[in-house]
C-alpha cells in the first residue's frame, strides 16, 4: 500500500520535472535571448544560406542548427520564436481560463437564471465553426498580436465553463456544501472558499492544455500568415518558410517543429502532473 | 411555547407542482430528542433541509411556517434568516465522507462558523475546535485539525462532524441518519456518542431515522411520516406501547427486536398502505377543493 504509493509518486514527479524544465527553460529562452542567441535572428547573409547543422558534413562553426534559405541562424530564430509562443501561452491562456472557469463555476453552482443563460451562450458559441470564427475576427480586426489573443479567448472560454459547469454541479451536491450554507455561509463565498479548491485541480489541467493549444493556434496563423508581422521570427512562421526548401535543407523545418511538438507536449504533461500533485488524496 | 414549530408546511416540485411535503405540523421542545421516522422518500431529509433552508432549488415551499425560537424563518429576508439559522441550528450529515470537504484542513471547517457568524478572533475559535475534538474522544485534536479528511477514517470523521455541529452550542441540531453510512460497531459508539453530548449540552434534537430501535433508545417523543405527511406525532412511551395509526403500527410491527432478532417479522401489509395512501389522496383532493 505504501509502496504503491510511493511508486505513483515518482513517476509523477519525473513527468512533472521532463515537462516543467522543458517550459522553464523555454521562459529562460525567452527573456534571455538577446544574450543566449549566437546571431542576430534577423540578419541575413546569402552567402550562409541553408548551412547545415552543426554535426552534419558542410556546417560552418557558429550555426549549431544550422541557417534557413536567406541564411538567418536557426537557433536564434527558434529562441527569439519562444518569445511570442510563450506571451500568446501565457496572455490567451490565462484569459481564457479565467473568463470561461469563473463563468462555468457560476452556472454550475449559483443554477437558477444565471446557470440558464451562460448554458444557452455557450451552446450558441459552440453552434460557431472555430476556425472560421478566428480567421473572420482576425481578417475585421487585422492581423496582430491582441487579434491572435482575442481569437484564442472568444472561441475557447467554452471549453472551460461546460468542464468547470459539471465539477462545480457535482461538487454542488455534496454534503460539505450544506454544512457550510447552514453554518450561515454565503452562498458566493461557498463558491470561493468550499467549491473552488475541489475544481482547481481540473481548471490547472485544462489552463496547461489551453496553454499549449494558445501555441498551436499561434503557429497555425503564423503559418497562414495571419499573425504578427512577418519580420519578427515565429515557430509558425519558421515552419511555413522550411516547407518550401524541406528537400535541400530539412532542418529549417524539423527544429521549430521538434520545438513546437515538445513544447505542447510539456503544457499537456504539465497540467497532468501539475494535477496529481494539487490532489490532496494522492499529495 | 415549542422552539422549533413547523406549521401547515407544504413544499413541491418546481417544475411539476408534484407535492413533497402536504401540511407537516412538527414541534420539538428546547432540550427534546424527537425522532422522525418513517420509509425511505417519506420527505424525512426535506423537513430538516426546509427548516435549515438548504432545499435544493428544484424545491419550493408554498405554505406554512417554520418557526425557530419563535421566529417565522420563511418570513426573514434571506441575509437575516441565514444568520439566525446559523447562530441557533446545526445539521450532523448523513455521510461522513462527503460531509468534509476534502481539499480543506479540518480546523478551519470546524472554527468557520464560530468566526464568521459568532465573530469570534481566530485563536479564541482554534481553542474551542481543540476542547470539542477532546469532548468527543479524539485523540490528539492539534494534529487532526491540521490534517484533511482523507487521512481519518469514517468514524472520526463523524466525531469531528458532531463536535462541529456543537461548536457555537446550537439550540437545536438535526442529525440526518447520522449512523447509516457507518459500520455496525462504530455506529454504536457514535449514536452514544450523540446521545452523550446532547445531554450535556441540552440541545434540542430532531433525530432523522429509520430505526424504531435507535428512537426508542435516544428519543422522547417522534413523529410517522408517510408521503410527506404526518400520520401520528405521539411520545415514544406512547408509541411502543400502543401506536394510534394502522401504519405505525405495522411499522413497528416490522422492526426487528434487539431481544429476537430472528423472530418472523411481517412486512408493512398491502392493505395497511393502501389505507394509508387514500389518506394522502384525501388530503390532496381537500387541498384542490379547498
Ligand atoms: N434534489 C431533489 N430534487 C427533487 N426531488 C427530490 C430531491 N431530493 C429528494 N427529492 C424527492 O423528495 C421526496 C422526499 O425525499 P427525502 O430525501 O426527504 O426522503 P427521506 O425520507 O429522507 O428518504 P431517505 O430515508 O431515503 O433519506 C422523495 O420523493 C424524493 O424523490
Ligand atoms: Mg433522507
Amino acid at each position: 500500500m505504501a509502496d504503491g504509493r510511493s511508486q505513483i509518486r515518482r513517476r509523477v514527479g519525473l513527468k512533472l520535472w521532463l515537462s516543467g524544465g522543458w517550459i522553464a527553460f523555454l521562459v529562460m529562452a525567452a527573456l534571455c535571448a538577446p544574450w543566449l542567441a549566437p546571431h542576430d535572428p534577423l540578419a541575413q547573409d546569402l552567402f550562409l544560406g541553408r548551412l547545415p547543422p552543426a554535426w552534419v558534413q558542410g556546417a560552418e562553426p557558429g550555426f549549431y542548427l544550422g541557417t534557413d534559405s536567406l541564411g538567418r541562424d536557426v537557433l536564434s530564430r527558434i529562441l527569439y520564436g519562444a518569445r511570442l509562443a510563450l506571451i500568446v501561452a501565457l496572455v490567451a491562456g490565462s484569459l481564457t481560463c479565467l473568463i470561461g472557469a469563473t463563468l462555468g463555476l457560476m452556472a454550475g453552482f449559483l443554477r437558477g437564471w444565471v446557470d440558464v443563460v451562460i448554458s444557452r451562450a455557450i451552446d450558441i458559441w459552440m453552434a460557431f465553426p472555430p476556425v472560421l470564427f478566428s480567421i473572420l475576427l482576425i481578417a475585421v480586426m487585422g492581423p496582430g498580436l491582441t487579434s491572435i489573443i482575442l481569437a484564442i479567448v472568444v472561441i475557447d472560454w467554452t471549453r472551460f465553463a461546460r468542464v468547470v459547469r459539471a465539477e462545480a454541479m457535482a461538487q454542488g451536491a455534496m454534503d460539505y456544501v450544506a454544512s457550510a450554507q447552514v453554518a450561515g455561509r454565503r452562498r458566493i463565498s461557498t463558491m470561493f472558499t468550499e467549491i473552488l479548491p475541489n475544481v482547481l485541480p481540473t481548471i490547472v489541467v485544462l489552463l496547461t492544455l489551453e496553454m499549449g493549444i494558445a501555441v498551436i493556434v499561434e503557429a497555425i496563423l503564423s503559418f497562414v500568415n495571419l499573425s504578427i508581422s512577418t519580420d519578427d521570427p515565429t515557430w509558425g512562421g519558421m515552419i511555413a518558410e522550411g516547407r518550401t526548401s524541406i528537400h535541400q535543407a530539412w532542418w529549417v523545418l524539423v527544429f521549430p517543429l521538434v520545438t513546437l511538438f515538445l513544447t505542447v507536449l510539456s503544457f499537456s504533461q504539465l497540467g497532468e502532473g501539475l494535477k496529481d500533485r494539487f490532489d490532496p488524496v494522492l499529495r | 411555547m415549542s422552539f422549533l414549530a413547523i406549521k401547515g408546511l407544504s413544499a413541491r416540485l418546481r417544475d411539476t407542482s408534484f407535492p413533497i411535503l402536504r401540511d407537516v405540523f412538527l414541534s420539538v421542545e428546547a432540550g427534546e430528542v424527537h425522532g422522525l421516522v418513517g420509509e425511505s422518500g417519506a420527505g424525512k431529509s426535506m423537513i430538516g433541509k426546509a427548516l435549515l433552508g438548504i432545499l435544493p432549488t428544484s424545491i419550493e415551499i408554498t405554505h406554512g411556517t417554520i418557526e425557530l425560537d419563535g421566529v417565522d424563518l420563511l418570513r426573514l429576508p434571506p441575509a437575516e434568516r441565514r444568520r439566525r439559522i446559523g447562530a441557533t441550528a446545526a445539521l450532523i450529515p448523513q455521510d461522513p465522507l462527503t460531509a468534509l470537504n476534502p481539499s480543506r484542513r479540518i480546523g478551519p471547517q470546524i472554527t468557520d462558523r464560530l468566526v464568521d457568524i459568532l465573530g469570534w478572533a481566530r485563536s479564541t475559535a482554534e481553542a474551542r475546535a481543540r476542547e470539542l475534538l477532546d469532548e468527543v474522544h479524539i485523540p490528539d485534536p492539534v494534529r487532526v485539525m491540521r490534517s484533511y479528511p482523507h487521512e481519518l477514517s469514517g468514524g472520526m470523521r463523524q466525531r469531528i462532524l458532531i463536535a462541529s455541529a456543537f461548536a457555537a452550542e446550537p439550540k437545536l441540531i438535526v442529525a440526518d441518519e447520522p449512523t447509516t453510512a457507518l459500520d455496525v460497531t462504530v455506529q454504536k459508539q457514535i449514536l452514544k456518542l450523540i446521545a452523550e453530548m446532547q445531554a450535556r449540552h441540552g440541545t434540542a434534537l430532531l433525530f432523522v431515522t429509520h430505526d424504531l430501535g435507535v428512537v426508542s433508545k435516544v428519543c422522547q417523543s417522534l413523529s410517522v411520516l408517510y408521503g410527506g405527511m404526518v400520520v401520528e406525532r405521539t411520545t415514544v412511551r406512547d408509541f411502543f406501547r400502543e401506536p394510534a395509526h394502522s401504519y405505525s403500527r405495522a411499522l413497528l410491527a416490522a422492526t426487528p427486536k434487539y431481544t429476537d432478532p430472528l423472530a418472523s417479522l411481517t412486512p408493512v401489509p398491502e392493505t395497511v398502505i393502501a389505507a394509508v395512501q387514500a389518506e394522502v389522496a384525501a388530503h390532496d383532493r381537500s387541498q384542490r377543493n379547498g
